[in-house]
């Protein structure tokens, strides 16, 4: 059991740190034409007007929330005069909504999937991986989110936050993960499996979010010559 | 002088165009033969009034296509930075296949797989989507001649502007064809609009791409052109538009669509214009002025001074020469009969268009008068003001004076060359009731009427700005490593790649070893002194999955290429 843990908890994250690093370099010097949305909006534009957006801004309320919540340590908020109350009901609120907004829009959206013919046709393989570790992840961790806030037994940034730290300190914290609650652990196991398919299915295009587009000029110029320059050192 | 550009743009004459779709068709069979853009036609011909392709795309207030003047500023009507990020997840104003058409094919298999029957077995459509059976509703030109009558004409926005009234004697009375293809805009909105940066206008041309590893799928570009002339792949998941057959104007050699148009009714040629003035001319106040503020941004070529501060910008001294001859500059500029499709858009069209005269001729024919008399046919364009006001409404903003100056000037044309034709001295007050010399009009009838294949194309080839050297030809910017144009030895995929734009550009390294002009097009773009780095290359993307193409793998020993 104690070697399982070590497994899961202590050298899976790595692999698949590794495996996320090295996949995404891969995809975006190997595979820069597949780094695409996929959208299906052509097919379909009702549903996906309403669940689109509301999947995509609740999961960004949801990964705010995990950078609070995995990277700030306790001592921090506390020194801040946070008290341990509010920072709960904070989490529960706005982590509630943001996680039930999510999961509600990836419900709408893959019964959208499911029941128009076009857009199922127009799935990936790769899909019918990702879609299920997606919802896992997000029911996992939102069950967490409310069972735990609401029966207060157990408070994860003592144990899976000190886990997450500790990865990086490349000194894993393996007890502190093998002793959270059941729910936290599959949403962890899961999580990292989503991590492992992100380089090689359609959740690369995280990667592609516009920034640049705040601060470019409307109107983009380029040359011919841009592109002999570019092939020359690829 | 300020910073002098170039421009590849097209002028078509609407009187030629006899409706064939030969140009969609040769296009289509061109770039769009693939899965994903079955419903794409970067060349479609439409008939007006009508709908066009997608449906009631001119409808800007519902696809918020192109641009919009607030508090004297030019923004994307579909809104600024911030606003289209926050609308990054859904694009509310997306067209869907619906509005274009759900593409489709027929069963043919079922007419020699059938059972032996008393019916005879039919070819029943399916959709190329999902392939299951459609029922065809809606098609590229589905109101091709006016067919569905009254009740599709209602839906043509630009119609919809003129009065009821109007409306109804107008189709009894007048139709012609309109072709189109991008626009190739000075200020184009779709560059604008996309968040990834994938679209460009190349600074050498002005031909605008979108860069197939950059784009991301957003699809903003196809909200933000107000001609609908960039589409998605939805297998690809990538955004594709006419490419101006950038591969063949680089070679010198007219577009697909012009080559095989069988009315001669394109010309294709330079247009040098001021690049510092095109922003302010797009945002003059009043919309119908952006059609004369346009042609304040064109330079004149056979000036010195342009000419001098072009080479000074990089425009090679050939294009300027190009420049002099350009069909497009004398029908634009020159003769003022060229007229910008929807200048309310805001985006500098370069796609311009000669108003049809033949149907006025017609309506004049129909009621008996002669139709080539200059003083009827002066008549009659004043008196068909419904055609006016439409044409106006497509080419001018609305202001119909550019519209009957530009009629006129082709009713002058038509009675001149008709008493030259028979042996009559030609009367010099027609002439001069337009403003034109009688060697003007017979240049331009020459122009319009010969269209002498030479005259009509006038394409330099293609330069590398900044390399420095004028007759560098550059080569085909489709060949390259992985490009869609490394057919050379495969023989397979021609023209089915990728395309638009994905040009990985060999161009400043290998083209040095061939002249310049016609050769580049039509010779081996590879080196010829027995390089063959690039031999034994294959595009897999236009591979049928059947058989082994030449250079799937290396020759075997003693096997000839």
């Amino acid at each position: 059991m104690r070697h399982l843990q070590i497994a899961l908890w202590g050298v899976l994250p790595y692999l698949v740190l590794v495996l996320f690093v090295a996949g995404s370099l891969w995809r975006h010097h190997y595979d820069r034409f597949g780094m695409t949305t996929r959208s299906s909006q052509l097919h379909e534009s009702r549903l996906l007007r309403v669940a689109g957006p509301l999947f995509h801004y609740g999961l960004l309320f949801v990964i705010a929330g995990h950078v609070v919540g995995l990277l700030v340590p306790e001592q921090l908020t506390e020194d801040m005069h946070i008290t341990e109350s509010l920072y709960r009901a904070n989490a529960l609120v706005v982590g509630g909504l943001a996680g039930i907004a999510a999961v509600a829009g990836l419900t709408v959206l893959l019964w959208r999937r499911l029941r128009t013919r076009a857009v199922r046709l127009a799935s990936l393989r790769s899909d019918r991986l990702v879609y299920p570790v997606l919802a896992t992840v997000l029911l996992a961790g939102l069950a967490a989110t409310l069972l735990g806030s609401t029966t207060g037994t157990y408070d994860y940034r003592l144990g899976v936050s000190v886990w997450f730290r500790s990865l990086f300190e490349l000194e894993p914290d393996v007890p502190a993960m093998a002793n959270a609650p059941f729910l936290f652990q599959v949403h962890t196991l899961f999580g990292m499996a989503l991590f492992a398919l992100w380089p090689f299915s359609r959740l690369v295009h995280a990667f592609a979010v516009p920034l640049g587009y705040l601060v470019r000029p409307y109107v983009v110029y380029r040359s011919r010559s841009t592109f002999a320059g570019r092939n020359g050192t690829r | 002088m300020s910073r002098v550009m170039a421009q590849i743009a097209m002028v078509m004459n609407l009187d030629k165009c006899i409706g064939c779709h030969t140009c969609s068709v040769t296009c289509k069979q061109t770039w769009t033969n693939r899965g994903g853009v079955e419903y794409v036609w970067f060349n479609n011909v439409e008939t007006r009034p009508g709908q066009g392709y997608p449906r009631g795309y001119e409808d800007q207030d519902r696809w918020k296509g192109g641009w919009r003047l607030r508090n004297g500023r030019l923004t994307p009507r579909s809104g600024g930075r911030v606003r289209r990020l926050g609308r990054l997840f859904a694009n509310p104003e997306l067209p869907l296949l619906d509005d274009y058409y759900q593409p489709w094919t027929y069963d043919y298999e079922n007419l020699v797989n059938a059972p032996l029957g008393d019916d005879v077995p039919t070819a029943a459509p399916r959709s190329l989507v999902d392939g299951a059976p459609a029922s065809i509703t809606w098609g590229p030109n589905w109101d091709d001649d006016l067919g569905g009558g009254p009740a599709h004409l209602a839906g043509d926005p630009v119609l919809r502007r003129v009065s009821d009234e109007v409306r109804l004697e107008y189709e009894r009375s007048f139709m012609f064809y309109l072709p189109r293809i991008c626009e190739h805009c000075l200020n184009p909105s779709c560059v604008a609009v996309c968040p990834s940066g994938a679209m460009y206008k190349r600074l050498e041309d002005g031909i605008v791409l979108v860069d197939q590893d950059r784009c991301r799928g957003w699809r903003m570009c196809v909200t933000g052109c107000p001609y609908k002339k960039v589409y998605f792949n939805h297998h690809s998941g990538k955004a594709e538009k006419c490419t101006m057959c950038y591969p063949r104007i680089e070679a010198g050699e007219p577009t697909v669509c012009s080559e095989t148009c069988v009315g001669r009714l394109r010309y294709l040629g330079v247009m040098l214009y001021d690049a510092d003035r095109v922003g302010e001319a797009a945002a003059v106040a009043r919309e119908e002025d952006l059609y004369p503020a346009q042609l304040g941004c064109f330079l004149s070529p056979d000036d010195p001074e342009v000419a001098a501060a072009a080479e000074a910008s990089g425009v090679p001294h050939d294009w300027v020469l190009a420049a002099r001859r350009s069909p497009v500059y004398s029908l634009i500029v020159r003769h003022r009969v060229a007229l910008p499709l929807h200048p309310e858009y805001r985006t500098m069209p370069m796609v311009w268009y000669v108003p049809p005269l033949s149907p006025v001729v017609d309506a004049l024919a129909g009621t008996g008068h002669d139709g080539e008399d200059a003083g009827n046919l002066f008549g009659a364009i004043d008196a068909l003001r419904i055609p006016l006001s439409y044409l106006a409404g497509l080419f001018t903003a609305g202001d119909t004076a550019p519209v009957e100056t530009a009629l006129r000037r082709l009713a002058a044309m038509r009675s001149h060359m008709r008493a030259i034709n028979l042996g009559e001295e030609p009367d010099p007050a027609v002439a001069e009731a337009v403003g034109m010399r009688p060697a003007e009009i017979e240049e331009m009838y020459r122009l319009l009427a010969l269209a002498k294949y030479d005259e009509r194309y006038v394409i330099p080839t293609a330069y590398a700005a900044g390399a420095g050297r004028a007759d560098a030809t550059g080569g085909c910017s489709l060949d390259g490593p992985g490009g869609p144009g490394m057919t050379e030895g495969a023989g397979i995929g021609v023209g089915a790649g990728p395309g638009t734009g994905v040009g990985t550009d060999m161009g400043v390294d290998m083209g040095t070893g061939m002249g310049a002009g016609m050769d580049a097009f039509h010779a081996s773009p590879l080196p010829h002194d027995g390089d063959d780095r690039l031999r034994g290359r294959v595009n897999l993307f236009g591979w049928d999955g059947k058989g082994l193409p030449d250079g799937l793998f290396p020759p075997r020993r003693g096997e000839a290429r």
